[in-house]
Formats: C-alpha cells, structure tokens, sequence
C-alpha cells in the first residue's frame, strides 16, 4: 500500500555549512499519513540529524509552520496525498535560521510584545465574571484561534523589506483587543499602530489571509484598524521617510 | 550561571500560573521551558474547565461539596478528599481570575461563562471556550505573563523558552535550581534558585497510542524521580474513549456532552446494554465508557471490527459549528470525515497520567523546596479516575497554590546555601552525559526502542490488565532498557539536536513505564481507571491506599501510603 515519495528538505548548520543546500529523502506513504509523519520518518530512519520544531501533531500548538510545495503550512495538518508526488520543504522566510527548518521566531515574539498583548479593563478584576453577549464574543470567534505559528509574517511581502513591520499576527491581536468589550484601551491599542510599521504600512495583499490555517483573517483585522483610526481621526505618527 | 529566587519548569498552565503568583508576590522568576510557552500541551485541551459556578440552567443547585463528591466518587474513592474540596472551592475563583485576565470564555444567553455536561458530573459546570478552552486559557496566561515580564513595578521574571531541563539540583535534601540545555546553542546552564516549581505536564508517551503532544515524553517527571521525588498512583492512566481511530487527535467529551452517540456496527447505541453505562450512556465517567467500547471491538462488534462511531449528525451543522469546529476539523483532515454527514471513527487510547510526583494539598514535597504542580503532580485529586474537566482545573488551583507556598519558603529563607563548586560539579556530571550520548556508537536505533515500548505499554498496561501479559510488557520493558544503553547517536554537533533531546527522554519513559507496569502488577484489584480482569473487583481492605514508587541507586522500589477518606465514606460506584 505504501506508495514513495521524495521530499526535497532545506539543510543548514550554521556549525559546519557555508551554504544551505536540500536533501533528498525517499519516504514510504501510507494513506492519511501527513508531512509532519513524514519528516519524522526521515529524523528516526534515515537522517537524525534534521531540524525541525513539533509538538502536538494536531494543529493547535503552532510549531511546525513551514513552506511546503509553494504555500506556507502546518506540517502536521498538511496530507501527503494532497501534495505532488515531489515534495519541497524550506524554513519560514524572513527570520534567521538556527538549524535546518528551524528559524530563530524572536522578532516575531517581539512585535507581538510591542502591542501590549493582554486584556486592558476598564475596571478592577473583582468579583465574577464580566458580562459579554454572546454577539459580542462571536465578533472574536476566529480572532482568538491564532496559534502564533508565524505563517503570516513569513509569507508577508512587507515583512521581507520593513524589519520593523509589526506584522499580520501582531496586528490582528491588536483588532482581538480592540474589539472585545471588556478591553477599554482603545486609543493606546490604535497609538501603537498607526505609525509607519504599523497598519498602514500593508499592502493588502492577502497573504496572509491566505497562509492563515486557523482562518484569522489578518488582512480584514488591519482593515478594520485602518478604518477605527480614520473614523477617530487619530493622526498616524508617520516620518517623513516612511511614506 | 543564571539565577533567581525561584525556578519555575515548565510554561503550560501549572507554570505560568505558578510564576504569576511568585512573581505578584514580588519574588524573582526564571521560567525554563523546553518549547515556546504556547506549544504547551495545555493548548490541546478542548472540553472545558469545572467550577460550580451555576451558570447552566440546570446547575442552580450545584455547589463546591457537590462538586468534590463528583470528583470522589469518580476517583473510586482513591482521591485525597480535602484536597479535592480545596481543589472545588478555590476553582471557582481561579475561573473568575482567568476570565478577568481575558480569556475568552464562550457565553450564555445572559452573557455569562457557558457550562456544559461533562461524564461524571451531576450538574452541567463544565466552563468552555467552543472546543478549544485550553488553547484559549494558555494563551491568556501566556498574555499575562509578558505584561509581568514587560512591568517594572515587581521582581523581574523571564521566560526562557527553548531550555530543556535535564537534572534537578538537589542539595542536602534540599532542591536549589536546575540543569538545562539550551536547545538552540548546545550550551548546558546552572540556573539557581532558592526553591523550584516543578510542571511538566503529563508523560502519554510511554504508550503508543495515546492523545498526547510529541513532547509528553515522560522525561519531565522522570528528572525530579531521580533525585528522590516519589511516584505516586503511577499506574492509574486514563484511557479516553473517543481518540481518532485514525492516529488518537482527541474528540473531546464535549461531543457527547452537547449530545452525540456512541454506535457499535449494529448501528446500536450499545452503552445501554452494560449495567454500569445503562443510565447515564454517553455521560458514563471515561473508564466505564472506554472499557464498554473496548468490550464491543472485542465483541466484534466493532465498525470493520476494530472501532466505534461517534456519531454526531443529529446536532445538527449549525450546533456543530458553533459548539464543536475544531474537533470537526480534526475529523477531516486526520480522518477524511465531517462529522456534519458522517459518523467519526473513534477508539479508546491513553490520555492522562493520574499520577505524578508524590505533593500534598500544599504542592510540597519529601524535597525541601520542591513543589510540583499541574499534570506531572499527584496531589491526589483525581484518584484512580479522572473526571474530565478536572485537571484544566487543577493545573491554575494548585499552581497558583504553588507559587504562593513557593514565595513564602523563599521569604523564610530557603534553607542553606549551596556552594558554587557543587553547582559546577553537577554540571560538569550533566556535560559528560551529553558529550558521551553525542558520542555514542552503539548499533541500536533509539527511535525504533520507542516504538517497541509503546507497544508494550499499549498491550500489557492498556484498558484491560492481568497479571500474564503485565509480566511479558515488564520484561519487554527490561530488554529495551538493557538495548537503550547500546544506542548510537549518529548525528551531529549541539545546535537544536533533536535527535539528542529525543533519545535522552527515551530513557524517562522507560523507566517510567516500569512504574506504571509494576505498579499495576502489585495492586491485585480494579479500581477506576485500573480494570484487572484476573482481579474484577475493587478491594477497600487491602488496596484503600496510595501506590508510592522511589528511585534508589537507578533501581526502583515500591511502598504504600494512606488514603484521606475524612469527608466521605468509600461506597460502590454507581451512576
Ligand atoms: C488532547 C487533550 C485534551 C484535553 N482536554 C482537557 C479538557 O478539556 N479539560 C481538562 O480539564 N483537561 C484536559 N486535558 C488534560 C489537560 O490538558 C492537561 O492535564 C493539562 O493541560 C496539563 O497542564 P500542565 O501545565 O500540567 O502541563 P503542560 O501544559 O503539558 O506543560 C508542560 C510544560 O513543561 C515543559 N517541560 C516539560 N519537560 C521539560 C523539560 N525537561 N525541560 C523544560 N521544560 C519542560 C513544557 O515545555 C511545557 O511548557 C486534555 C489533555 C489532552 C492530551
Ligand atoms: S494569524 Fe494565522 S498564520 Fe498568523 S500566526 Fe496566527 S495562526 Fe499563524
Ligand atoms: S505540531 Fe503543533 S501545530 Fe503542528
């Protein structure tokens, strides 16, 4: 039943290589079987060496993003049988590489700190809990379900030349804030936005939109940004070389 | 050398919780974790989190007593019963905290925290966010934990995610910081402190089929073990009945708890055919669910003979949608269903560990200085069973219980100091140990020893136990030890060396695996989540009592200690 497949794997050891170059593994597929399994099969069977982050193999932890066959994906969600016959793996762009398939995320991390990623109330924490409608949590339904897996900002073009473009997931936890009715930071939470590596640095090119394997929808976060800065007519603190 | 007040291992909810009550004491915190705080396998959890909070209509009459008998009794008596009020008491708080911090619970009509039924449970208290509560509560704390590590008012406190810890410092029976290697340089650290909080979380690995995270390796409560922390209740593990069929993603419970069928090949909603699942069907606690489904494959009335479905086309795609996504999710791309038109093929498999390193209801230990909380500790508050919903709760009670017992032992003092050359001669011991597994050329494949040990786990340790196959398992288990130390290691240098991380986690589940098994051998009765069919029925006048295992010159030995019965008197299990 096994049918073998080639998967064609990025390596660097910043140790020994000068250059990164691919490897060539040849992997037995069982049906249902997925990228991650695959790669786990090359890391006990034939080449301990290779580098690469799992832990929950469902989709839920974040760990093991990378660029399989042109698009940015889960590892552990990605079905061998739906990729070709010849398979390409390389690391998330736009972050330093530590080892094989994986980068150094800490930029990312940073610019999620920067936003102040944590609920800002009104009022003290006393009490039960606080009241929020059912409308108004399902505005957060998918908002809430990023898994901080980086797919985004490395797919993210803006990201490729603006090292201090806080990024789509960064940007859209800023939207998950704003728009939870306990929040009442509003215009800190737009103030650390609004300048020339915030919202109105993208492009709106839907990558990430695209990337995204928990649907966040990054894209209509920043647009709804855009949009409460401009009904606030909060003045963007751009430089002169920004725009 | 990094140092600190205190040593927090481990960022899932047990930890974070545990370093966010250090550090609002004003105590300095290092938190080492092995992988970015919200890979934690916290982060899986999907049904929910109880607390008596009588949101549901349904639960106006449910109460903290309420709760901590459901939970009693769901342990087969086996729980330490002050510890489980305290755990059903303080919980409510704890969930209030949680929601006051962010997170985002889903709603009731009148915009309160949802509850829904959970096994077990004699009122819907079962708090969730869709089926994703874990992932929505790690996440929060993770949020609070960079607003403490961004604030200037307290003590610092860090995170250093990526370090994986692999010796506890012991001191003149005192624990005073740890080893741990940093994944991504090579480099082993000191990190000292004056107490450490142990949370590991749970060690589902040691079985082949279990729904737990890669990383659950059993290593995080092998470490403390060897330093002369005991095992308690080791060979309690839960078995869920509703894992993939496919590769054991969980279905949560939640999908019978918003009112799914569990149906054998007849199409029969079988569980009203076992005296034991008859009343209470799907809603019967996971041990007697797991053991009926387990009856049936065996009955060959298995679907294609070897799984159940779970069948959940009823509720309708608007309840599905709104109440069960990501399970639905798993569903396609692990199984090629949707639940919406299709039933889901499920199994039971490993889930959680019960026990874990031997704590009081204080989160203290034999260990000075030593506390552990979360999934990698045995307080005990789930006994023999688990109810689920519980141990999401247990991790914020008792790390927060933690982390203030931790930041008044250090406020106290901490005990001696430990001399900086002992602090360097472990190390020294720990860099030997890495350079010559590095080295290493044995012919044995390590990767190949896990897979054999799993199966051993899954055939001798599984739902149903008797003393013949526990034994083969045991003596498997003695082989694949003795293999272990013939393995090689053939790759390459110490940045991110996963294949090194793998294979010394190998040998924690080992010997972990021979504390559940001999554990098991020895208590000649069935009790909760323990089914002996050579021993069917549970045995109060000689196994009313706590299973203690200790690690003594790399043998281990085990004893037995007493059970807290103050509050209510042991009956039979009826639901
Ligand atoms: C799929 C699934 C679903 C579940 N659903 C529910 C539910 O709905 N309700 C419920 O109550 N319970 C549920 N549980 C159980 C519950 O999720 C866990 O018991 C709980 O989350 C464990 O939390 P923890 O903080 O103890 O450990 P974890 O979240 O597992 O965290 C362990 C931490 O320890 C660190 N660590 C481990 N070893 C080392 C080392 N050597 N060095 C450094 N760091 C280390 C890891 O990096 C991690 O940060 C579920 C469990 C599973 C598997
Ligand atoms: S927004 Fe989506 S792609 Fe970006 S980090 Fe979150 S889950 Fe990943
Ligand atoms: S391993 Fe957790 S998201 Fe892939």
């Amino acid at each position: 039943m096994a049918e073998t497949k080639t998967f064609k794997v990025f390596r660097f050891n910043p140790q020994t290589d000068k250059k990164h170059r691919f490897d060539t593994f040849k992997v037995p597929c069982r049906p249902g079987m997925t990228v991650l399994q695959a790669l786990n099969y090359v890391q006990e069977n034939l080449d301990g060496s290779l580098a690469y982050r799992s832990s929950c193999r469902e989709g839920i932890c974040g760990s093991c993003a990378m660029h399989i066959n042109g698009k940015y994906r889960l590892a552990c969600e990605t079905q061998i049988s739906h990729l070709s016959a010849s398979i390409t793996i390389r690391p998330m762009a736009h972050m330093d590489i530590i080892r094989d398939l994986v980068v150094d995320m800490t930029p990312f991390f940073e610019k999620l700190k920067a936003i102040k990623p944590y609920l800002i109330p009104g009022d003290p924490d006393e009490g039960a809990e606080r009241i929020q409608t059912q409308d108004e949590r399902a505005y957060l339904d998918y908002i809430v379900d990023c898994i901080l897996c980086g797919a985004c900002y490395a797919s993210c073009a803006v990201n490729g030349y603006d090292d201090e473009y806080l990024g789509p997931a960064a940007l859209a936890k800023t939207n998950r804030f704003l728009m939870d009715s306990r929040d009442k930071a509003d215009e800190q939470r737009l103030a650390l936005v609004c300048d020339e590596h915030g919202v109105f640095r993208c492009h709106t090119l839907f990558n990430c939109q695209t990337v995204c394997p928990k649907n966040v929808d990054p894209t209509a976060n920043i647009a709804n940004l855009k949009r409460q800065i401009i009904a606030r007519q909060l003045n963007p603190g751009f430089s002169k070389k920004g725009i | 050398m990094i140092t600190s007040d205190v040593i927090v291992v481990g960022a899932g909810l047990a930890g974070l919780r545990a370093a966010l009550e250090l550090n609002r004491h004003n105590v300095k915190v290092a938190v080492v974790t092995k992988v970015h705080p919200a890979r934690s396998h916290s982060v899986a959890a999907q049904g929910g989190i109880n607390a008596a909070l009588r949101n549901h209509p349904r639960g106006k009459f449910d109460s903290p007593e309420l709760h901590a008998f459901d939970t009693i009794k769901g342990s087969d008596y086996l729980a330490d019963q002050k510890a489980v009020l305290k755990m059903t008491t303080e919980g409510i708080e704890r969930i209030y905290e949680l929601e006051h911090w962010g997170a985002p619970f889903s709603r009731t009509e009148d915009g309160r925290i949802a509850q829904r039924p959970f096994g077990g449970a004699g009122f819907p208290r079962t708090c969730y966010a869709t089926d994703k509560t874990g992932h929505v509560l790690l996440h929060t704390l993770y949020e609070q934990a960079l607003k403490f590590e961004a604030a200037s008012e307290r003590a610092d406190m860090q995170i250093f995610d990526e370090w994986f810890v692999t010796r506890l410092i012991v001191y003149k029976g005192t624990a005073k910081g740890v080893i741990a290697l940093n994944i991504n340089t090579g480099e082993l650290e000191i990190f000292a402190g004056q107490a450490v909080i142990w949370a590991t979380g749970g060690s589902g690995r040691v079985f082949g089929r279990t729904s737990n995270a890669y990383i659950n390796t059993g290593w995080g409560m092998c470490v403390p073990f060897y330093e002369g922390v005991p095992l308690k209740d080791m060979e309690f593990i839960q078995f869920h009945p509703t894992e993939l069929y496919t590769n054991n993603v969980l279905i949560t419970e939640g999908a019978r708890g918003e009112g799914g069928f569990l149906l054998n090949n007849r199409q029969e909603r079988f569980l009203a055919n076992y005296e034991d699942s008859a009343k209470a069907m799907e809603m019967a606690p996971r041990d007697i669910v797991a053991r009926n489904m387990q009856r049936e494959i065996l009955a060959g009335r298995g679907v294609e003979g070897k799984y159940i479905h779970l069948d959940l086309r009823h509720l309708g795609k608007k309840k599905i949608l709104e109440r069960l996504p990501s399970i639905r999710m798993h569903a396609i791309h692990f199984a090629g269903v949707d639940p919406i038109d299709q039933p889901i093929p499920v199994a039971p498999g490993q889930h959680y560990t019960m026990g874990g390193l031997d704590v009081n209801l204080n989160t203290e230990s034999k260990v000075k200085g030593f506390f552990a909380a979360g999934e990698c500790a045995c307080v005990s508050v789930h006994g023999s069973n688990r109810l689920g919903g519980n141990s999401l709760l247990e991790t914020v009670v008792f790390g927060k219980i933690a982390g203030e017992y931790a930041s008044a032992y250090f406020k106290e003092g901490g005990g001696t100091d430990v001399p900086v050359s002992f602090l360097n001669q472990i190390l020294k011991e720990e860099e030997d140990k890495i350079i010559r597994l590095l080295e290493s050329k044995g012919k044995e494949n390590h990767s190949a020893i896990k897979h054999e040990l799993g199966n051993a786990m899954d055939l001798g340790a599984g739902i149903f136990r008797e003393a013949r196959t526990m034994n083969v398992s045991l003596e498997k288990v003695k082989e694949l030890k003795e293999r272990y130390e013939h393995i090689g290691l053939n790759s390459s240098g110490r940045i991110a060396n996963f294949d090194l991380l793998w294979a010394i986690q190998l040998k924690g589940s080992l010997d972990l695996a021979e504390v559940i098994l001999r554990g098991a051998i020895n208590r000649q009765e069935s009790r909760g989540a323990q089914f002996r069919t050579d021993y069917p029925m549970r045995d109060d006048k000689n196994w009313m009592k706590h299973t203690v295992a200790k690690w003594k010159d790399g043998t281990i030995h085990l004893g037995y200690t007493s059970v807290d019965l103050s509050l209510y008197k042991a009956k039979k299990r009826h639901y």
